[in-house]
């Protein structure tokens, strides 16, 4: 993985001298609140309802063990003993003090993260595929790439008071982990016709209020070229993105009501004219940058372990593990492993200070001191030997962290919601605790297959739930909490925006109107069909009916 | 208002002329858009220096071929949150390769300094009451920036660069 040199280091403790003294500015009274604000937006640094929120990046989600350590130091020593995956590959802390803020940056400065960019109207946190470096189906590494984003976007004067936040994603492979449908901007690693690497790039997709599927600006953009475009883009974006009304400011709304032929013109243009200049990335730092990412020391082993295989077939639980937490790995003989944060009725994405240290003991023993964290809120060890497998599982077991239900109905995404969060409409964690308790039984869940269900609590959509295959969305009707349906949302290559199905469920109601889905579909599906292919066949309809006529007819 | 220029406060000989008002009978003037299309020949003719002041809704682009007539391009803040003024002060210096002052004015924040200095500004107008030493606070932090722009200063990817080609 990446480490900082230098340069690195003395950026990000400059920065914590920085943020200490406006710390300092704002407790003697020096700064108000209103001053305050900004800048400790710039360092990730929220109000919420009940107290400060800290949120620290992970970029493109990797963690070292080290790290992990650090961030179960800081959840034990500052927090209440936990943490918060959040959908973007960061961590949050609900309860820091302001005073102490400047000693967990530093603390964080120590193993090389930072804070900065997590909030604000800047390019945020840069994300990429969760199994960068180890997917089977993988051109090159996207982390390399988010690196080089980083770097760029990090402090970067001219954009720290864009329109809106602005996002970005990375793939490296053509089944899209990383949603970069639904970013900002998208990057996708290609290769071109002589084999070289470059980017199809896409601008305009977003979640939201109004979602929007992103769209192609570039087909095919030349390695060395990739700062230059997207400051191309940043600047036209800044200078005629909409700034008059905060829901319309998301370059998607730019992109939508000019055109995507408009704004891809404008942004060549721009582009023409700085494309030679000092942001041209040589190829020594792509180098230097790309070294950093070079597969770790393989041993040779065979494509299947035997001793393995024969376990998993006398453990029928071990073999559910693995049809649903692991996955095909580049690496003959090796494994990328799935853990599981959403046990059965647990809040998705919490994890405590003893979890996180536990997790690190076990990526250092089994995953090469590595780790990864996914915008589904889960964890991924990148680097398992097959031969390790199986007491790996149960050490996860031990830990509550192999619940063999990933992808499955039961690894909800959901938001904050009611419980934290001062825009909701409804409460999201409890709804997705009792959808994971009625669908507890795993034998059902991995007949069921792959369900991506998420939630958001409000019209914001921070639960993705645009893109769940079921999605639900809080609202509030005459003060109750209900829960409007939607269905056929997909965030990867095959991407579509959910279809809101009728009228909303009362909290009550919601959680059998979700099995009633679940079971139209069981009846109506094809072998080999997942829940989104059978929708997708035949239309919401039968969906609709069930609902609506057959089941809830007096509450609709 | 205070006039902050490489860290000092200095005179400023510029005076703001409105839409509306009377030209001076000397002295080097800023004036609108609005001011300079309608009043461009005697603005050129009083044989002073004449500035501009941009506001974030308008651009350099559209008085490019008069900006050789300006000692000031004075580019507006309407409010901290508006980074539009960024991007025109890239564009006056990187694609216009304007050499005059580039000056920050409107909602000003001294923890922006990086911010304008790095995008091309070199004067900025403070707050009434606020002095040198208060920003020189501000300024004091001096971080190696990851990227360039237009400030012509070391950045990380050239610092790398040249470490690179001293074999280090
Ligand atoms: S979706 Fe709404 S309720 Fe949920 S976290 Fe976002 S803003 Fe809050």
């Amino acid at each position: 993985m990446y480490r900082y040199d230098e340069f690195d280091h003395a950026l990000v403790q400059d920065r914590v001298a920085q943020y200490r003294d406006q710390v300092a500015r704002r407790i003697s009274g020096e700064l108000s609140e209103e001053q305050f604000r900004p800048l400790r937006l710039m360092n990730g640094l929220y109000l919420q309802l009940h107290a400060y929120m800290l949120r620290v990046a992970i970029p493109y989600g990797t963690l070292s063990s080290k790290q992990l350590r650090k961030l179960a130091h800081i959840a034990r020593t500052y927090d209440k003993g936990y943490g918060h995956w959040t959908t973007r590959q960061n961590i949050q802390f609900n309860w820091p003090k302001l005073d102490e803020t400047p000693d967990i940056l530093a603390e964080l400065a120590e193993v090389e993260m930072h804070a900065i960019q997590t909030s604000g109207n800047t390019i945020r946190n840069v994300t990429a595929d969760a199994y960068g470096g180890v997917a089977a189906d993988e051109i090159e590494d996207p982390r390399i790439w988010a690196e080089i984003i980083r770097q760029w976007s990090t402090l970067h004067p001219e954009f720290s008071f864009l329109p809106r936040k602005f996002k970005i994603a990375v793939t490296g492979a053509p089944h899209d982990r990383a949603a970069v449908r639904f970013h900002d901007i998208g990057v996708i690693v290609k290769r071109n016709w002589d084999g070289e690497i470059g980017f199809e790039v896409l601008v305009g997709g977003g979640l939201g209020r109004t979602p929007m599927i992103a769209k192609t600006i570039r087909q095919f953009l030349p390695k060395q070229h990739l700062l230059s475009y997207l400051e191309a883009i940043l600047r036209v974006y800044n200078l005629i993105g909409r700034r008059d009304n905060k829901y319309k400011a998301r370059i998607k709304i730019m992109v939508h009501e000019l055109g995507i032929d408009e704004v891809g013109e404008m942004v060549e243009d721009e582009w023409e004219r700085i494309k030679t200049g000092e942001l041209e990335l040589p190829a020594d730092e792509i180098a230097r940058i790309r070294a950093y990412f070079a597969p770790p020391e393989y041993e040779a082993l065979p494509a299947e372990d035997p001793g393995f295989a024969a376990k998993r077939f006398e453990d029928r639980a071990c073999a559910q593990w693995v049809r649903s937490n692991v996955n095909h790995h580049k690496q003959p003989g090796y494994a990328i492993v799935d853990l599981s944060v959403k046990p059965e009725g647990q809040p998705p994405g919490d994890v405590t200070d003893a979890q996180m240290d536990a997790v690190a003991d076990l990526a250092e023993a089994y995953s090469m001191d590595e780790l990864r964290v996914t915008h589904e809120q889960n964890l991924v060890f990148p680097y398992v030997k097959q031969s390790d497998l199986y007491e790996l599982w149960r050490k996860l077991i031990e830990q509550g962290l192999a619940t063999a239900n990933v992808g499955l109905v039961s690894d909800i995404i959901a938001c904050p919601g009611l419980d934290y969060c001062a825009l909701a409409n409804a409460r999201s964690i409890p709804v997705a605790q009792r959808i994971s308790k009625r669908f507890a039984d795993l034998d059902r869940q991995h007949d069921i297959g792959e369900l991506r269900m998420k939630i958001s609590g409000c019209i914001n959509a921070c639960g993705h739930h645009h893109v769940g295959h079921i999605g639900l969305l809080g609202v509030d009707r005459r003060g109750e909490e209900y829960y409007q349906i939607t269905l056929g949302g997909a965030p990867g290559e095959d991407a579509s925006v959910g279809k809101i199905i009728g009228p909303a469920f009362s909290s009550g109601d919601v959680v059998d109107a979700v099995e009633e889905l679940v079971n139209v579909y069981v009846e109506k599906r094809r072998e080999g069909e997942r829940f989104l292919d059978t929708y997708r066949r035949i239309g919401e309809e039968p969906f609709k009916t069930r609902l609506y006529e057959e089941r809830f007819h007096a509450a609709a | 208002m205070p006039l902050l220029k490489q860290g000092a406060i200095v005179d400023d000989p510029w005076v703001y002329v409105g839409d509306d008002d009377d030209l001076p009978n000397g002295g080097p003037v800023i004036v609108t858009l609005k001011r300079w299309r309608e009043d461009r020949d005697a603005l050129m003719a009083r044989g002073t220096q004449v500035g501009i002041r941009l506001t974030s809704e308008q651009t350099p682009g559209q008085v490019e071929d008069d900006l050789r007539h300006f000692g000031v391009v004075a580019l507006e803040f309407p409010a901290f949150t508006d980074g539009r003024s960024y991007s025109n002060a890239r564009r006056l210096r990187d694609r216009f390769n304007y050499p005059g002052e580039v000056r920050a004015v409107g909602d000003i924040l001294r923890d922006q300094y990086f911010q304008y200095h790095r995008c091309g500004f070199d004067a900025i107008e403070i707050k009434d009451g606020e002095t040198a030493a208060d920003w020189a606070r501000a300024t004091s932090i001096i971080t190696t920036p990851y990227q360039p722009a237009s400030d012509g200063a070391d950045n990380v990817l050239s610092l790398r660069q040249r470490r690179a080609a001293a074999g280090g």
